[in-house]
């Protein structure tokens, strides 16, 4: 199988599962005991957070507190701004963000009655400057902006966006998942407040992250418990998961320039290669800035579904552009909110790689998916070889 | 046997029989839109002198169930009669294939409702379809009370979910909820009456609950309103203004006022107060709306401010739409004015 969808989860770098094996039978002791044993872990605990903060660039290591990931993460920012700044009763958000933030605001403002402004992006998925300007004010308590889109890897200018929230005293969030171990990251450098990672985008073990929080930001927990994390997380630490998570950190640091040159070639080849191959498609979000690893690209006429299914058969696994919804597929809101053509916002196909992609991954998704797309077209009624593509909102095709 | 009906399934989808325009079909059945997220085109030969079925083909755009389940419906009516052929149901589709997914149930309708529009299609002998069956109930999917009445009777539905999933009405936007109940109960008595439902199955209207309303991406909206930008975000949301306007699409025209059915001033009154009740909801947004008037279920709206330009005007209109339905308890189509 070639595993074209780093972007939903990575192989975890056998290196780190290396790191971690002795904390489940060695090293298993509970960093807050005074013996031995706790003491060794909270050596491990102690290391990993300096590998994590060196890989953001943060100024403390006391700035980094682990957690489950990035759900986690975006959830407690955003709940903790809101209760440290209880006059503000806004929040800033972009129309493409991942349903951790999403589903969250929609929830505040139904059952809160925050006020959520969400700022729309352009077909290149560029994110509406303007607008955001125009949204702030001293009424938002917090602003969350994704560091990069986990469907098309577009990347969003989130120092410049986190310095124009400083001026109105708003706090600054942003779920970099899909940026950490991609990008290169200097938090000291920035006014960003808050930052959230997942550990399985970058080769750690799942149900691990992090939560980056300025030491000048006061922090409201979300969980109550002991004093752990310093109370900003409480609960016994996830020992292991931590432990990959730096190592992880670690090694994506000292790997991230060289691979990002291999990944976005190959990338690149991929693009260009289907695109050569098969008409009447576009890559999404090429115009933009982007992630070196991610590109969605958006095949008119057929549905996203049955080539993921058939690809999936052809050993490629790569996903879809769309959300699974109450009897049928709907387009993602990240590619309705760009306004991908009608014909072919269905057929989005997001293919994502990792340090593991290899020459011969590419070679074989190049080779697999213009027979499969041509296979679609011949079954779809739309786009049809006769020529000019049908009316596509009429009730009959 | 689990193995052989998924087969069954696989086989279908990634081998699909009788694929492609059946150049010679004298019948010919589409359902579904690109927008809707499926559609398929069913072409039958049929021969006049026996009333059987010699050929099949289809074209399909859709999902893994949606293609499996047109080539199932292919095999299935072929060789047989124009009657016979109508009297197959989704639910053989489903069984052909070993099972569908419960909530692409609605793939195997469509092709079930493809079979009778084409056999209904060849006995009009070309004459013009004649407009659809009953009023629209879903506008989202388009789908109407008559087809929703027969999927809930066919297929023996008894909760709203199931209706969803076999005909998306309430998939998309959730401001039909109200209708497939009432659809739903309605036709539940009927089969209870008739002695093909028994009594405390029957659904009563409210007590199954709708799904959550947050983030539930939109189905397409059949009429171009606003401006046509539209994202995919809840219609509850406040989205700032923009800079500068987009450019507005041209909007509808009026009927003239002595053709407009404004129906008893009582509903009128209804619905003046139902668009009363919305306005402080677009004015902290920096909007307004207006009632025009009112032509059956067509309500014609003035909206002002941020709504015009806004780049979601779209999506605030269909959401003033379901709320509007919700509010008057029956379907009604909001039309902006300028
Ligand atoms: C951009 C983005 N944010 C948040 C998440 C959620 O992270 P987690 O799975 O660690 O909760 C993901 C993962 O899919 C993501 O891609
Ligand atoms: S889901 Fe039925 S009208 Fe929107």
């Amino acid at each position: 199988m070639v595993y074209l969808d780093a972007n939903a989860t990575t192989a975890v770098d056998p290196r780190v599962v290396d790191k971690m094996l002795p904390l489940f039978t060695e090293t298993y002791g509970n960093p807050s005991s005074k013996h031995g044993f706790g003491e060794a872990a909270g050596a491990a605990l102690r290391r990993a957070r300096e590998q994590v903060r060196a890989l953001l660039g943060a100024e403390q290591a006391a700035e980094i507190v682990f957690n489950s990931g990035g759900t986690e993460g975006a959830n407690a920012a955003i709940m903790s701004a809101l209760e440290a700044s209880p006059r503000r009763r806004e929040i800033i958000i972009s129309a493409v963000e991942h349903p951790a933030v999403l589903a969250l605001c929609a929830w505040l403002e139904k059952n809160k009655g925050i006020r959520i402004h969400v700022i729309p992006v352009d077909r290149e998925g560029w994110l509406d400057l303007a607008a955001y300007k125009a949204a702030l004010s001293e009424r938002v308590a917090v602003v969350s902006i994704m560091w990069a889109n986990n469907e098309t890897g577009v990347i969003f200018p989130v120092p410049e966006l986190a310095e124009q929230a400083k001026e109105f005293g708003a706090l600054f969030h942003t779920d970099a998942v899909q940026a950490v171990g991609k990008l290169p990251i200097d938090l000291k450098a920035t006014e960003i407040d808050m930052l959230s990672l997942s550990g399985h985008k970058f080769h750690a073990p799942k149900g691990v992250g992090a939560l980056y929080l300025r030491s000048s930001v006061r922090f409201k927990p979300q969980l109550k418990g002991g004093h752990q994390e310093r109370g900003r997380r409480p609960g016994t630490e996830n020992m292991p998961g931590i432990v990959g998570l730096g190592a992880a950190a670690e090694l994506a640091a000292a790997h991230m320039d060289d691979e990002n040159v291999r990944v976005r070639a190959l990338r690149d080849r991929l693009e260009q290669g289907i695109l050569a191959e098969v008409g009447q498609c576009v890559a999404v979000g090429a115009g933009a800035e982007r992630l070196p690893n991610t590109s969605t690209i958006a095949f008119s006429f057929i549905e996203g579904e049955s080539i993921v299914l058939l690809l999936d058969r052809a050993g490629i696994a790569v996903s879809m552009g769309s959300a699974c919804s109450v009897g049928s597929f709907e387009p993602s809101h990240v590619l309705t909110a760009m306004h991908v053509a009608k014909e072919a916002v269905r057929g989005a196909v997001r293919f994502s790689l990792s340090r593991d992609t290899t020459e011969a991954d590419i070679d074989r998704a190049i080779a697999a998916v213009p027979p499969i797309v041509a296979k679609l077209r011949a079954i779809s009624p739309f786009g049809s070889q006769e020529g000019a593509p049908q009316a596509l909102d009429q009730a009959h095709v | 046997m689990p193995t052989m009906q998924h087969d069954a399934f696989g086989e279908h989808f990634a081998n699909p029989r009788n694929v492609g325009v059946l150049a010679q079909a004298n019948a010919v059945g589409s359902v579904g839109t690109m927008g809707w997220g499926d559609a398929v085109k069913l072409m039958l030969q049929i021969d006049p002198a026996t009333d059987r079925i010699e050929q099949a083909r289809f074209q399909t755009f859709g999902c893994s169930s949606a293609i499996a389940s047109s080539s199932a419906i292919t095999e299935l009516i072929t060789g047989k009669t124009t009657d016979e052929a109508l009297e197959i149901t989704a639910a053989d589709v489903v069984d052909f294939l070993g099972g569908l997914p419960a909530e692409r149930m609605y793939c195997s309708v469509m092709t079930y409702e493809a079979v009778q529009n084409a056999i209904a299609d060849y006995r009009r002998h070309g004459a013009p379809a004649p407009a659809a069956d009953s009023a629209t109930i879903c506008k989202c999917f388009g789908v109407t009370e008559a087809m929703a009445a027969r999927t809930i009777r066919i297929n023996h539905l008894t909760d709203p979910h199931q209706v969803t999933f076999h005909t998306k009405a309430g998939g998309g936007c959730f401001g039909c909820y109200k209708q497939v109940e009432t659809v739903l109960a309605r036709v539940n008595a009927e089969m209870v009456a008739e002695g093909n439902l028994a009594p405390r199955q029957a659904y009563r209207p409210g007590s199954v609950p709708p799904s959550s309303e947050a983030l539930k991406p939109r189905g397409d909206a059949p009429p171009p309103l606003g401006s046509g930008a539209r994202a995919n975000i809840p219609s509850h949301i406040a989205i700032p203004p923009r800079p500068a306007p987009t450019s507005a699409a041209p909007r509808p025209v009026l009927p003239p006022s002595e053709n407009r059915d404004r129906g008893t001033p009582e509903q009128f009154e209804l619905i003046k107060q139902a668009v009363e009740a919305l306005r402080p909801h677009l004015q902290r947004d920096g909007g307004d709306c207006e009632l025009v008037d009112v032509d059956g279920n067509t309500i014609y709206l003035r909206l002002s401010g941020n709504c015009v330009d806004c780049q979601l005007a779209s999506v605030t209109l269909s959401g003033v739409q379901a709320q509007l339905a919700e509010k008057l308890q029956r379907v009604v189509r909001v039309v902006p004015v300028s």
